[in-house]
């Protein structure tokens, strides 16, 4: 059972997920019983009754109301204790505790900021404790597309939009990493979209809480910081840094490059081009690439964080 | 007497048994049409209905920056050709072919009067910059998604402005007819049908006039 | 002698040899292009229109090859991200707007239609072409975006990404506009004909279960695709004005967009079902040789589903952000469709009992049907429940469920159709001994490939997805390989099909013994399907009678009455 279990669905790592797998397995035994009759059903009447000769004579037999009553009945019992039992389980999961964390999320493309209360910031990873109900206060970006966050152990989804706010709770049962993905298709980098829920303990998370907030961004090297933005701002999402070609072109050997645009032109993709496809990336398009890096970063980045990124492409020679 | 008969029946096609079977099976196929016409015009009152639930405010605002005056006439206008339209098929049933032409032309008179004041009503707007969507820049109503109710009225007018032009190409297409006197009271499925037509396009403008002009 | 005629009880009404070898039939009486292109018969238009969604699904079918051979391992196979997601969304709309929406209401309905009901044609045999145009039209939108800029929004077009994205959204949303109209045509077009053209004698309690779920089917084509015209016209609006009522960027809101769309995009799904519900309805009740088990109420759950499938369309959006008791309200609603359904199978099965059954082609195809659709249908139920559903949205739980409907559920009752009724449409016998191989292969082949695409989705893997985690790479690989072998059996189909219209057996005009009217006439047809105007006195499934009672008419040299009613009485048979 333990295995079935497994095959079927990741562990259960939320508190509601034990109610919900529940449901899920009795509309799949229900569901195998009545395809097994069903398939019982057509081989066995396919042999018995197969046609013998072409003078085959059959019955009239229009209907038969006993029959009709009960195939009719039994399902609808069966419907309405599907429903009711989800419908329980629902408003469980859209009730949060009152006494939530509460986590602040937004999504952009492609990828996920979370801010906790304490004004620690995280990117592409969340960080909760355990045992603890987690509210999610989630938003996309303004002018950017639908996102929706996916945690498949928690059983959890919700879809973002830029316009509202939506929400999410979950309670880890115990520590651990657990993957999340994005499950409403945003574009090229969907698929990159994902990232890690990590449970800790709560003696653990104090102690990430603490060395969160003791850390000086202002103090790292240029480099460092931008090893931190490549992440926090989601260049991660369209360029790869081995190489690999995704929406955008990859950072891999990217400094001193000739670059060719679609306007004809070519660049040597020095400091002052690299910054320049930062914070006005419509100007010049790589060939062979969709224009539609967005157009934000010199509002959303630091000078200094702009500095640490080209800092970052340089090293990776 | 069969060659009498095939003679009133030529405009039965092959397939249909019958004149009554060809006409019956029109006039459903054309009440099926005017349903899914419904259904179309449906989806944005739909729209209608739940911007003005969201923003009560704006469509009371909003609504004050269109000419009941210029609406009020059309009303009346629409009605009047609805009116002249039944007469023409009226005309057909006693198989007046004179008057089926002129109460159809009159109906497209009419119906260019509406175009016309139509036109009167979007130049007004357009000069004090009430454009569909993007290109709004009126000032005149304090309202963040004050172009939102213009885009509905736009789509909503422009949709039924659309239906009038085809309305008007039908009775010209109609009157041609006419004159070449194909329709008597043995034939005049097409009258009807575009007749049923035209009534719809006037009762969509009958919810379209209180519900864009007329709110308080 | 019209006096005559319009009295039922002087009709008078004979027994018709059915002509096995009539010198002009449809397919040679005229030749030469134009004759197709121009054509109103509505047999010849089926035709063209089996052709088109033959070549659609073609396309379609290798775009969904080509997806899974880049899925099978995570990294970059033949293509980029970008790349593979304009595949999948020119996979998702040719297979839904250009071939299985037309695919057995327009191919099989128009061939079938009018002859079952004993017309010479639809009642609107010009807008049946123009219907067929306007297919074409929008058609030729749709791959016109193919060469702009291939679309990537995914078949949904969710806004604010189709606002947003540089690819051609106007040019193919406008092609579906387009091929809207062409489905509403053919829907209005064929009520009118069920309602109006009937046989005398063809009541509503005679009319073949095809007719009925081809009725409900162009009920609901009727009532939604409009919707989905308006949506899509807004859609154009929003990307070429900036109107604002989708785009949240202008005050506008995405969920709106979403309920508009799925207000048509799920009973769409119904227009996509419901004929082949039809289509197993003759099937089963031809290789059974036995009347229909539950005549009424397969006929009236067509109309339920109809109906019920109307009000449920918040289902696809319970973690949308729609309010909780819009989610709640849909997901009960969606619950009462399963019973109707459910109803139809156990209906199915009890018409087996005790029949004959001979396990033809298109019978196999029934009972591979039957056992797909079960587990579509109940994987539907899961998806209902809004709990589970919290966990399955938008995975490739929801792939496997729709292509076991779509797939599993249309499109083997099309080829069973297609089967069944390619003797009459061709007037040669296809390979029996192919048929039942390739049809073997294809059910092997299509469980290899969605039962697993069932298991990864549920563990968490989401849909529209270029790249994955490793975990999942043993499923997409058995999933791959199951593409590879569907398509060898759809190859097998297609090259047996074709030698059949060479090579093949000439076929009797009836050579399953069937009792509907498409079956009193010669295979191929006649041009306008019979040389009498058929007289109907018995049930479509009345197997218990002798099938000489079913060739009844009346000569059409002393037809011309006007009972359009189709209300003539039982005596008329008794007059012959």
């Amino acid at each position: 059972m333990e295995y079935l279990t497994n095959f079927f669905l990741p562990s259960a790592e939320s508190t509601y997920a034990a109610n919900v797998d529940a449901l899920f397995h009795f509309i799949n035994i229900v569901s195998l019983i009545l395809l097994v009759g069903i398939t019982i059903a057509i081989v066995y009447f396919s042999i018995k009754y197969r046609r013998k000769s072409q003078e085959d004579t059959t019955p009239l037999i229009t209907h038969n109301t006993t029959l009709e009553v009960t195939w009719t009945v039994i399902p609808l019992i069966l419907i309405l204790i599907v429903f009711g039992w989800g419908f329980n389980d629902y408003v469980e999961m859209r009730t949060p505790p009152a006494n939530s964390y509460e986590v602040y999320v937004e999504s952009f493309s492609f990828g996920w900021n979370f801010e906790h209360p304490n004004g620690i910031r995280e990117a592409n990873q969340l960080t909760v404790p355990v045992a603890q109900p987690v509210r999610l206060i989630m938003r996309s970006r303004d002018g950017d597309v639908l996102h929706s966050f996916f945690v498949p152990q928690f059983r959890l989804k919700q879809d973002l939009m830029p316009n509202r706010y939506t929400y999410a709770w979950f309670e880890a049962i115990r520590p651990g990493e657990f993957v999340y993905f994005c499950t409403e298709y945003c574009g090229g980098g969907h698929s990159m979209m994902n990232g890690i829920v990590r449970v800790k303990t709560q003696e653990d998370f104090d102690s990430w809480t603490e060395e969160e907030l003791g850390r000086d961004l202002d103090a790292l090297p240029l480099a460092e910081l931008g090893r931190l933005v490549y992440t926090s701002a989601g260049c991660q999402g369209c360029h790869s840094l081995d190489g690999a070609s995704r929406v955008g072109p990859t950072f891999a050997g990217l400094y001193m490059r000739e670059r060719q645009f679609t306007d004809g032109s070519t660049r040597i993709a020095d400091e002052a081009y690299l910054i320049e496809s930062i914070v006005e990336p419509q100007v010049l398009v790589n060939v062979g690439y969709p224009n539609n890096m967005p157009n934000i970063y010199a509002q959303t980045l630091s000078e200094r964080e702009i500095l640490g990124l080209v800092e970052f492409i340089k090293e990776l020679q | 007497m069969a060659q009498a008969q095939s003679l009133e029946n030529a405009h039965v096609q092959h397939h249909f048994r019958s004149s009554d079977q060809q006409f019956s099976s029109s006039k459903l196929g054309m009440w099926l049409f005017l349903f899914t016409e419904v259904m179309f015009f449906g989806g944005l009152f739909v729209a209608y209905i739940i911007y003005r639930a969201w923003n009560p405010e704006l469509f009371t605002m909003a609504a004050t920056e269109l000419s009941t005056v210029l609406g009020g006439i059309n009303t009346v206008v629409l009605i009047g050709s609805s009116l002249t339209c039944a007469l023409a098929i009226r005309a057909a049933q006693t198989n007046n072919q004179k008057m089926i032409v002129n109460y159809l032309l009159v109906t497209i008179v009419l119906a260019t009067v509406f175009l016309v004041i139509k036109y009167f009503e979007y130049t007004a707007k357009f000069e004090v910059g009430i454009l569909p969507g993007g290109m709004y820049t009126f000032e005149g109503i304090d309202h963040p998604k004050a172009s939102v109710f213009f885009s509905i009225y736009y789509m909503m007018t422009g949709l039924h402005g659309i239906h009038v032009i085809i309305g008007i190409g039908l009775m010209i297409w109609l009157v041609v007819k006419a004159r070449a006197g194909a329709y008597s009271s043995a034939y005049y499925t097409p009258v009807e049908i575009t007749g049923l037509y035209w009534h719809l396009v006037d009762i969509i403008w009958i919810f379209l006039f209180p519900l864009m002009y007329l709110i308080d | 002698m019209s006096a005559a005629a319009t009295n039922g009880n002087t009709l008078k009404v004979r027994y018709f040899d059915i002509d096995e070898n009539p010198p002009k039939n449809y397919l040679n009486a005229e030749s030469g292009l134009k004759s197709w292109l121009f054509t109103v018969d509505h047999k010849r238009i089926g035709l063209m229109y089996l052709a088109s969604i033959a070549l659609f699904f073609f396309v379609g079918g290798v775009l969904a090859l080509v997806l899974r051979t880049e899925l099978f391992t995570p990294a970059e196979n033949l293509m980029n991200a970008e790349t593979y997601n304009r595949i999948f969304t020119l996979h998702g709309a040719i297979m839904v707007f250009l071939f299985i929406i037309p695919s057995i209401p327009a191919a099989l309905g128009n061939f079938l239609l009018p002859i079952m009901l004993g017309a010479k044609d639809v009642a609107f045999p010009r807008l049946n072409l123009a219907s067929f145009w306007i297919y074409s039209i929008g058609a030729l939108f749709t791959l016109a975006s193919l060469a702009v800029n291939p679309i990537d929004t995914g078949w949904t077009f969710y806004t604010p990404y189709s606002v947003q994205t540089g690819s051609a959204v106007i040019l193919m949303t406008f092609g579906v506009f387009i091929m809207g109209f062409s489905s509403i045509l053919t829907g209005m077009n064929f009520i009118v004909t069920v309602h109006k053209m009937r046989a005398p004698g063809m009541t509503w309690g005679r009319l073949p279960l095809f007719i009925w779920a081809m009725y409900a089917t162009s009920v609901i084509q009727v009532l939604a695709t409009p919707v989905l015209a308006i949506t899509l016209a807004l859609l154009i609006m929003e990307r070429t004005l900036g109107i604002g009522i989708f785009d949240p960027a202008l005050g506008g809101d995405p969920v709106l967009y979403q309920h508009f769309f799925w207000f048509y995009s799920h009973p769409a799904v119904y227009i996509m079902i419901v004929p082949a519900f039809g289509v197993i309805s003759e099937l089963i009740g031809t290789f059974s040789r036995k009347t229909v088990f539950g005549y009424w109420a397969i006929a009236m759950s067509s109309l339920a589903i109809a109906f019920i499938g109307s009000l449920v369309w918040g289902h696809h959006m319970f973690v949308s952000g729609q309010s909780e008791l819009s989610t709640v309200v849909f997901s009960f609603l969606t619950f009462f469709v399963g019973i109707p359904t459910g109803i139809k199978i156990f209906n199915w099965l009890a018409t087996m009992h005790k029949g004959s059954i001979d396990m033809k082609t298109p019978m196999l195809y029934a009972c591979i049907f039957l056992f797909l659709f079960t587990i579509g249908g109940v994987t539907g139920i899961m998806l209902g429940a809004i709990s589970v559903n919290v966990q399955l949205h938008d995975t490739y739980y929801v792939v496997a469920h729709f292509h076991y409907v779509m797939m599993g559920g249309t499109v083997m009752a099309f080829l069973g159709g297609l089967h069944f009724w390619w003797p009459k449409m061709t007037g040669k016998m296809y390979s029996e001994f192919w048929g039942r191989i390739s049809a073997v292969i294809i059910f092997i082949g299509f469980n290899l490939t969605f039962l697993p695409q069932f298991i990864m989705g549920s563990q968490g893997m989401p849909r529209r997805y270029y790249s994955y985690i490793e975990q999942f790479q043993t499923m997409h690989q058995l999933s791959t390989i199951g593409s590879y072998v569907l398509g060898i059996g759809f190859v097998i189909i297609a090259v047996y099909l074709a030698h059949s219209l060479w090579k093949g057996e000439k076929a009797t005009s009836n050579p399953w013994g069937a009792r509907t009217l498409d079956w009193m006439t010669s295979s191929p047809p006649l041009q306008h399907n019979f040389n009498y105007q058929p007289v109907v006195t018995n049930g479509a499934y009345d197997y218990h009678k002798p099938i000489s009672d079913f060739t009844l008419g009346i000569s059409d040299d002393v037809y011309h009455g006007n009972d359009h009613e189709g209300d003539i009485r039982k005596q008329s048979a008794e007059t012959v």
